[in-house]
């Protein structure tokens, strides 16, 4: 393949691929994203490839996220824009017979709208589809990852060649800081004023680091972006690098995410066949390359100056940040880090210009953002939306409200750095610094819906424990401030707290937040200050009346039969693990049998209420044998 | 200096050092490889043979101290060997309120699987992963490389039962 050496040559391959791309007639799509693969996208679209591979008629793509998970594998027959959803391989013969044929719409295969019961049959109907705006996520779904042919028939890297060959340096970096793009990690630093630094920082090599360490539990946004159009990330790094005089760059890849890894690997290898990495990059004499370097697993690693730590073959510390690494970074040299979906904005910045990006978004967080829309949530999945829409907007509208019809409790942002929202802040535009006031964050884009059976206490306890395991050990505040907090939070869920352990954790959660070393530590009691400022009637509710609402604390709860509905078909009993559940006469069946849960006996392990045919046992709360029966 | 360095090249000569340099032949003795290097031989063995840790000691110039201060603190390393079967239990916090630890517990309670170790038969080691960034079908376990979703412990148990029996299949086998 042919080196590309101008920006000229580069528009005469876009356009070749371009045209190459427009003669096939029909699309067919199919998502095979991480959600999508472990529901059996793989199959189904071997199963496509069998019968359309290597059709001039028919192109057959697997693209990255598609962003609607809960209802996967999905695909997308274009152009007419037929959304097929939770395909089964059994199912591929008839699309081809049907939708691509003759053009039919299959019904049972389209998406019904929960409340109304209507099919719809096009990708932008759909409530989940219709309210996003897809700036970083916009190709996903129309692209082949693996393929850099199929970025260039979309203008692929035609920001780079803009931003070598019309604009000076000293512009691009206005123009970022123009266009106020904040940091997508989480801290919403500006990535213009970053790179102004960076590029003014004394030294004769500067790095160019990108950060894909996403460790956030129940967060999965860069995955997403780097498994969906892994050249949009590289053309990001390249244009920073040009405009700050970087000489070398790296990724940091999370060693869990194996088929990002890959795709972003091959990805890299495309960009240095075509001459976009390596020497004279365009023929401007520019010569830059991207390494790949694997986190093993830690936490702290997101953390800048960790992250660097971590890529010099080191154990992933942080360090205090009385010089920013902007200045002393990796090998101490001037270094610019930002996240994978701060890069990936970058390329649509320089092509469509600041104002355009100041647009979208709020005036202090212009943008958009993505967010992976997780937890009890009707529909799960990846969505971008513009900064300012209400978390109600996200969670009713394009979440579709609580699964089961249940009552909405609270939504966390900001993964385990961030905080708990209740009803009352459901209004509350998403940007940085709303969040912030409310006592959250935006994080990297994590956001778990909670409902009414959910425990606030118990969900504190859980990422206090998730970040008691992460921390590295290396400040005071944060080791042992942490296991205080974490014993008092336990001490609470197993019904012995006193009303003082919340004044106690909020004294404790504010030293550790002023005292800590690093970023991560600093943010870690936000969970727990967010949902006693939010939800303190729950911890009272825990220590005076041992009882937890949400129903989730082992020792408030107890479990029982509801005699009315059990058909004493024995199901509970046989997977009871504590042989808890024994048969009392009844009137329901032909032999009056129906069952009762010894409270002494059991150990409230939920399996018999995960198998009950009739949603015939309950949990109450509180407890009606004593507190601490059966200890979690 | 040159008489040191001359000193430190070293040769790979039992069957493992010499696997392990096949492993990391392209990186130099660059020090800041090691933890990919360490990574290629986890990936390889399931687990950091003190062998082969040895020889990256020697290989990369780096102490041995350094090398199990990285392997203690990434969670990716394993000082122990591994059960045949790896099963990871996302305790991402979609998984985690719905329901994930219910399972955890199932599979220490019924199986005696702790959870963050090896069974003692060998046979299983349960792991718990932070995320595995498919939350629409929480709660995962991860059996072997294979993405089980929408988890219960009666089907983490039905799961657990199959690789039972395959085990006593084969061990009647041999």
């Amino acid at each position: 393949m042919p080196r590309i050496e101008s920006a000229e040559m580069l528009k005469n391959i876009q356009e070749k691929f371009r045209k190459e791309l427009e003669a096939y007639p029909m699309v067919i799509s199919i998502c095979h994203g991480m959600s999508c693969r472990a529901t059996g996208a793989v199959e189904v679209a071997n199963a496509f490839e069998k019968i359309v591979g290597g059709s001039s008629d028919i192109r057959f793509i697997r693209s990255g996220c598609q962003g609607f998970c809960e209802k996967g594998p999905l695909s997308v027959v274009r152009p007419s824009n037929i959304f097929y959803q939770m395909l089964k391989p059994g199912d591929v013969n008839e699309v081809i017979q049907k939708t691509v044929e003759r053009g039919e719409v299959i019904d049972r295969l389209l998406y019904a709208n929960p409340t109304t019961g209507e099919k719809l049959g096009k990708e932008h109907e759909i409530d989940f589809y219709a309210k996003q705006h897809r700036v970083v996520l916009e190709l996903n779904g129309y692209i082949d990852p693996l393929r850099i042919e199929d970025y260039f028939a979309h203008d692929g890297y035609s920001a780079l060649a803009k931003a070598m060959t019309e604009m000076e340096r000293g512009h691009i970096i206005e123009e970022m800081i123009d266009s106020n793009l904040r940091g997508r990690g989480g801290a919403g630093f500006s990535a213009g004023w970053k790179w102004k630094t960076c590029s003014e920082a004394p030294g004769e090599r500067r790095h160019i680091i990108c950060n894909a360490d996403e460790g956030d539990p129940g967060a999965f946004m860069d995955q997403a972006v780097l498994e969906g159009n892994p050249h949009s990330v590289i053309e990001g790094m390249i244009i920073g690098a040009y405009a700050i005089g970087g000489t070398d760059g790296h990724i940091y890849i999370r060693h869990e995410y194996p088929y990002a890894v890959h795709t972003f690997q091959n990805a890299l290898d495309q960009a240095r066949d075509y001459g976009l990495l390596g020497e004279n990059i365009l023929g401007t004499g520019f010569d830059f390359d991207i390494q790949v370097c694997f986190g093993a697993g830690a936490f702290v690693c997101g953390e800048s100056s960790a992250l660097v730590r971590s890529l010099q073959g080191q154990v992933g510390e942080p360090r205090d940040k009385f010089v920013h690494a902007t200045e002393q970074g990796y090998h101490d040299e001037p270094t610019n880090l930002n996240n994978v979906e701060t890069w990936a904005n970058v390329p649509h910045i320089i092509n469509k210009g600041a104002q355009w990006f100041r647009g979208i978004g709020t005036k202090g967080s212009p943008g958009t953002k993505v967010f992976s829309l997780v937890g009890k949530v009707e529909n799960t999945g990846l969505i971008e939306v513009p900064m300012g829409i209400s978390l109600r907007e996200i969670v009713f509208d394009i979440g579709g409200g609580i699964k089961e019809g249940k009552d909405f409790k609270a939504v966390q942002t900001g993964g385990p750095s961030g905080g708990m929202l209740s009803e009352a802040q459901l209004d509350l535009p998403v940007d940085f610094d709303e969040l912030d006031k409310a006592g959250s964050m935006m994080g990297s884009g994590g956001m778990i819906v909670m409902d009414e059976n959910t425990c606030v206490v118990d969900v504190a306890k859980y990422f206090i424990d998730f970040l008691i395991d992460e921390s590295c050990g290396k400040c005071l505040p944060c080791r042992e401030g942490l296991r205080q907090m974490s014993n008092m939070l336990h001490r609470i869920c197993d019904g012995d707290g006193k009303l003082k352990d919340i004044n106690d954790l909020e004294a404790l959660g504010e030293t550790v937040a002023a005292t800590a070393l690093c970023g991560l530590g600093k943010s870690a009691p936000n969970p727990v200050l967010s949902s006693i400022r939010h939800f303190r009637d729950e911890y009272i509710a825990h220590i005076v009346e041992h009882k937890c609402p949400g129903g989730v604390c082992k020792a408030l709860i107890s479990y029982h039969v509801l005699p009315d509905s059990c058909t004493g078909c024995g199901s509970c009993a046989k997977v009871c693990p504590s042989d808890a559940i024994h048969t009392v006469p009844g009137k329901k069946r032909k032999d009056g049998l129906l069952h009762e849960i010894d409270l002494e006996a059991c150990v409230k392990c939920g399996a018999c209420i995960d198998i009950c045919p009739e949603n015939a046992i309950e949990k109450r709360s509180p407890a009606e044998v004593p507190v601490g029966a059966a200890r979690s | 200096m040159e008489a040191i360095k001359e000193l430190s090249v070293i040769e790979p000569t039992s069957k493992t050092e010499k696997e392990v340099e096949e492993l990391v032949k392209d990186w130099g003795n660059d020090g800041e490889k090691l933890i990919m290097a360490m990574l290629a031989v986890q990936d390889k063995y399931n687990w950091l043979p003190p062998d082969a840790l040895d020889y990256l000691s020697r290989r990369f110039e780096v102490p041995k101290g350094q090398i199990y201060h990285i392997a203690t603190f990434y969670k990716v390393f394993s000082l122990v060997p591994r059960g045949k079967h790896i099963l990871k239990l996302c305790m991402g916090t979609a998984c985690h309120v719905r329901g994930a630890p219910m399972i955890a517990d199932a599979l220490q309670r019924d199986y005696d699987i702790p959870l963050g170790s090896t069974s003692d038969d060998g046979l299983f080691t349960l792991e718990r992963v932070n995320c595995v960034g498919a939350c629409a079908i929480g709660p995962v376990l991860v059996v072997d490389g294979q993405y089980r979703g929408n988890m219960t412990q009666n089907r983490a148990s039905a799961v657990i039962k199959r690789l039972k029996r395959l085990a006593e299949k084969e061990a009647e086998n041999a």
